[in-house]
């Protein structure tokens, strides 16, 4: 193609191939699609079991004729250690009490590994062992077991921790992402975001000051509120990776149910909006700490959220959508503006965009 | 958020409309140039608030999507060198290269790092004395005024261990190629409202007068996109093929003055490969000679590049605007945000990821709906 | 390929020889080149690209577009009245 003909416009050119990943990638750990499918393809083949294989926060296993346990495990490498609102021990503390909690168990024990960074501080390890005993207590479990190993300088980002828990799941409690039903109501407990953008103001990468706490919080009594308020509770999760986006589509998939959300209703502080306009991100997938989603039977959706009002760190709790028959599996949003779009899992890992 | 959130009313859309659907009377195509406008189309339904008699067509205005094929491959090349910190925008990290992306250069052990203005790539590179940071300029004239000032203080700097890997797009000769195409169907174009922050709406004029098409400068939110469609729709009724502004607030004539001259200090015109479409002769910016010292492609040489296309893809159709994201066979099958065959849908911005994330399931609603 | 938001000046500075200045969009604020807008105070609304500041935000113009904006409808109504009143037979009535 010289400078001198004229521009004739390529035919169906396609500029490029499909691409086979035989790495790890970041976009592995952000808890979207990538994520899902190491899961499914990787992970669940090699240890099938119901509990594993029903895809809820925290594994549902019988453990005598009439207990059930909810257990669950996390590992968390957030990077910096310490953020505005929490930091990563607290992060652990809560994250597993709150899966644990998420089916509607009494969260009691936990266990807690560390993998310590050679030259890392141990005044800065004493912080993280403050902040976890602090967070336990709140929650009111105890940390009965634990571990400790240490890598070379350059291994860890300083300190990764682990975590697992264990609850007992109430006689007749039946929660977990396939009991959504058409009609049911959808809850979030408060502001949408605020951890996500905490951590990456934190970080200075993207060279933001932004006025924004982590939520990083335990929510296992705010989950006894809300299931002393109501027995029809159906799904109780929080947005964690992903955002609330992914956990709606999850829940959406587990049940074949279609979920219907007002985005006038979804409540986002004024200063994660603003990131998130800055950076081209939705906060509808932006990580949580401190929330969760309820789906409960129409019916009693006033009365849950009366409870949550009352209750430590479901203040500001408000309906936003509800669950339909169709589209299955699909989560859909009417905007502010009065049309529909969909709203999808997310794919990799969230970048700010330029365009 | 101050002059963002009134341009998002409700009442103001919805009176927008009303004029939309008052003033059309016939079908009329019309292609939005800026992928960014494409996605805020996609992301608050305003194609479905549209009467169904007004097309709106997706314009190449991606620069993710346009970068050609060989300089995602260079830009792999030379991230995957030990003694290079290769930055870049986000958005660039997934767009697939003939083997892999810059994701998984990163995986392999190469050190690419986001950030989010070129002046964070020189801050890098004086911390980082003993490596090479490399920036990936792409953009469209919005990205270059904040592209060229890089290079401008990295020569002030005296910095040598710093270069751009420059990939510039111009609208104007995009848009003749578009309009000069015996299979084009736009009748009227929205511009690019930042684009025209930067370089002002004088080059406007020549162009439809040639080919009598209304051309709009048009902003993003839903109620700048529908002025700008009310505008454009206007002059299509009336017979009328004039130049507008239609976001008056940020974009005047002449432009931004600075930022043309030191685009012109940094930079010089040149043929330009777009990525689906072809060369535009003209349409694009190179670092100027003088510069030489700052450009990765001549302190790079990273060897014959051999670049691999697959046919299955039609995002130059696509970019062209020639056929919609869905009616592409591959669309949603083989070709999705996790297994893109082409940049558009690799590209938040690209229209076919646009499709997908939002517009995918808008038809399937319609039926379902109660 | 403009992802460009308004914020507001709140504070002015050098950093590397350049013109910056602390740009706030609602609580979150990013520090932000001003080469480019040399006249540029504290108090003024800028639209933000990339880190850089394109243009000062006319505050003028964007009161304008608004207010004609709403106007669109009012006026509407009036003519479909009128327009009505007319094709009843009757004297022209405006609302």
């Amino acid at each position: 193609m010289t400078a001198e003909t004229p521009i004739t416009l390529q035919g169906p050119v396609c500029p490029a191939p499909i691409t086979q990943r035989d790495r790890i990638v970041m976009g592995h750990g952000s808890g979207g699609k990538l994520s899902h499918d190491l899961i499914a393809k990787r992970f669940l083949p090699a240890f099938t079991n119901p509990a594993l294989a029903a895809g809820d926060d925290a594994g549902l296993v019988a453990a005598g004729p009439s207990a059930r346990l909810a257990i669950s495990t996390d590992s968390h490498v957030v990077w910096p250690l310490f953020f505005p609102g929490g930091d990563i021990g607290r992060l652990a503390v809560c994250g597993t009490v709150n899966d644990v909690a998420m089916l509607g168990a009494r969260p009691l024990y936990l266990t807690a590994g560390f993998i310590l960074e050679e030259g890392l501080e141990l005044d800065v390890l004493e912080r993280v062992i403050a902040s976890m005993r602090a967070a336990a207590e709140e929650a009111g479990v105890q940390i009965v077991a634990g571990d400790t190993k240490v890598v070379q300088r350059g291994k860890a980002d300083g300190l990764y921790v682990t975590t697992a828990g264990v609850g007992l799941v109430p006689d007749g409690v039946q929660i977990g992402g396939a009991q959504a039903r058409p009609g049911d109501t959808v809850i979030v407990s408060g502001a949408l975001g605020d951890h996500g953008i905490a951590v990456l103001a934190a970080r200075g990468e993207l060279g933001f000051d932004a006025d924004v706490q982590s939520d990083v919080a335990p929510l296992n009594h705010l989950i006894a509120a809300i299931l002393a308020a109501s027995p029809n509770v159906h799904v109780l999760r929080d947005p964690t990776r992903g955002g609330l986006a992914t956990t709606l589509n999850e829940i959406a998939q587990q049940a074949q149910v279609g979920i219907v959300l007002e985005e006038r209703a979804i409540p986002v502080r004024a200063p994660v909006a603003a990131a998130s306009e800055m950076l081209g991100f939705d906060p509808l997938y932006i990580a949580n700490e401190g929330k969760l989603v309820v789906v409960v039977a129409p019916a009693d959706a006033a009365a849950v959220l009366a409870a949550m009002r009352q209750t430590r760190y479901g203040e500001d709790a408000v309906a936003i959508g509800t669950v339909r028959a169709e589209p299955r599996g699909r989560v859909l949003m009417k905007t502010a503006i009065g049309s529909t779009r969909v709203v999808d899992v997310l794919m990799g890992e969230m970048l700010p965009r330029i365009c | 958020m101050k002059y963002l959130d009134e341009f998002r009313d409700a009442e103001l859309v919805r009176k927008q409309i009303d004029e939309i659907r008052r003033l059309t009377t016939r079908r009329w195509a019309i292609m939005e140039i800026c992928g960014g406008q494409t996605h805020s189309i996609m992301r608050h339904g305003l194609d479905e608030l549209l009467p169904a008699e007004i097309e709106l067509i997706h314009g190449p205005g991606c620069p993710v999507c346009v970068t050609p094929l060989e300089l995602i491959d260079k830009a792999i090349a030379i991230a995957a060198r030990p003694d290079v910190i290769f930055t870049s925008f986000g958005d660039m990290l997934r767009v697939p290269g003939s083997d892999e992306d810059l994701f998984r250069t990163r995986a392999g052990g190469g050190d690419v790092r986001v950030v989010y203005s070129p002046l964070d790539a020189v801050k890098i590179a004086q911390k980082n004395p003993d490596k090479h940071v490399v920036f990936f300029a792409i953009g469209f004239e919005t990205t270059a005024p904040a592209n060229a000032m890089s290079v401008w203080q990295a020569r002030q700097l005296g910095l040598r261990n710093f270069s751009v890997l420059v990939s510039h797009v111009r609208v104007p000769p995009a848009m003749r190629a578009i309009l000069g195409s015996p299979y084009n169907q736009v009748q009227g174009f929205l511009a690019a409202g930042h684009v025209c922050a930067v370089m002002g709406y004088w080059e406007y004029p020549p162009i439809a007068a040639e080919y009598k098409v209304p051309i709009v400068v048009t902003g993003f939110e839903p109620v700048d996109l529908l002025k700008g469609v009310a505008m454009t729709v206007r002059q299509l009724e009336a017979g009328r093929h004039e130049v507008e502004n239609g976001y008056a607030r940020v974009v005047t004539e002449a432009g931004n003055r600075p930022a043309q001259d030191l685009i012109q200090q940094v930079f010089e015109p040149c043929d330009r490969k777009w990525r689906g479409i072809g060369v535009i002769p003209d349409s694009g910016w190179r670092l100027r000679a003088e510069f030489a010292d700052f450009d990765a492609e001549q302190r790079f040489d990273v060897g014959a590049i051999n670049t691999k296309e697959s046919p299955l893809c039609i995002s130059g159709l696509v970019l062209q605007g020639r056929r919609k994201p869905d009616e592409c066979p591959a669309f949603g099958q083989a070709c999705t945000p996790e297994h893109p065959l082409g940049a558009t849908m690799v590209s938040s911005e690209g229209a076919c990821a646009a499709y997908y994330r939002y517009g995918r399931l808008a038809r399937e609603l319609a039926q379902s709906e109660a | 390929m403009c992802l460009g938001i308004p914020g507001k000046i709140v504070s002015l500075h050098d950093a590397n020889g350049l013109p910056m200045g602390k740009v706030d969009f609602g609580g979150v604020v990013q520090e932000v080149c001003l080469s480019y807008v040399p006249e540029a105070k504290v108090g003024d609304y800028t639209v933000v690209h990339v880190g850089f500041a394109l243009n000062l935000l006319d505050e003028a113009e964007a009161l304008e577009t608004l207010a004609l904006l709403r106007q669109i409808g009012a006026y509407q109504e009036e003519i479909d009245l009128m327009t009505e009143a007319e094709r009843a037979g009757g004297a022209a009535s405006p609302g």
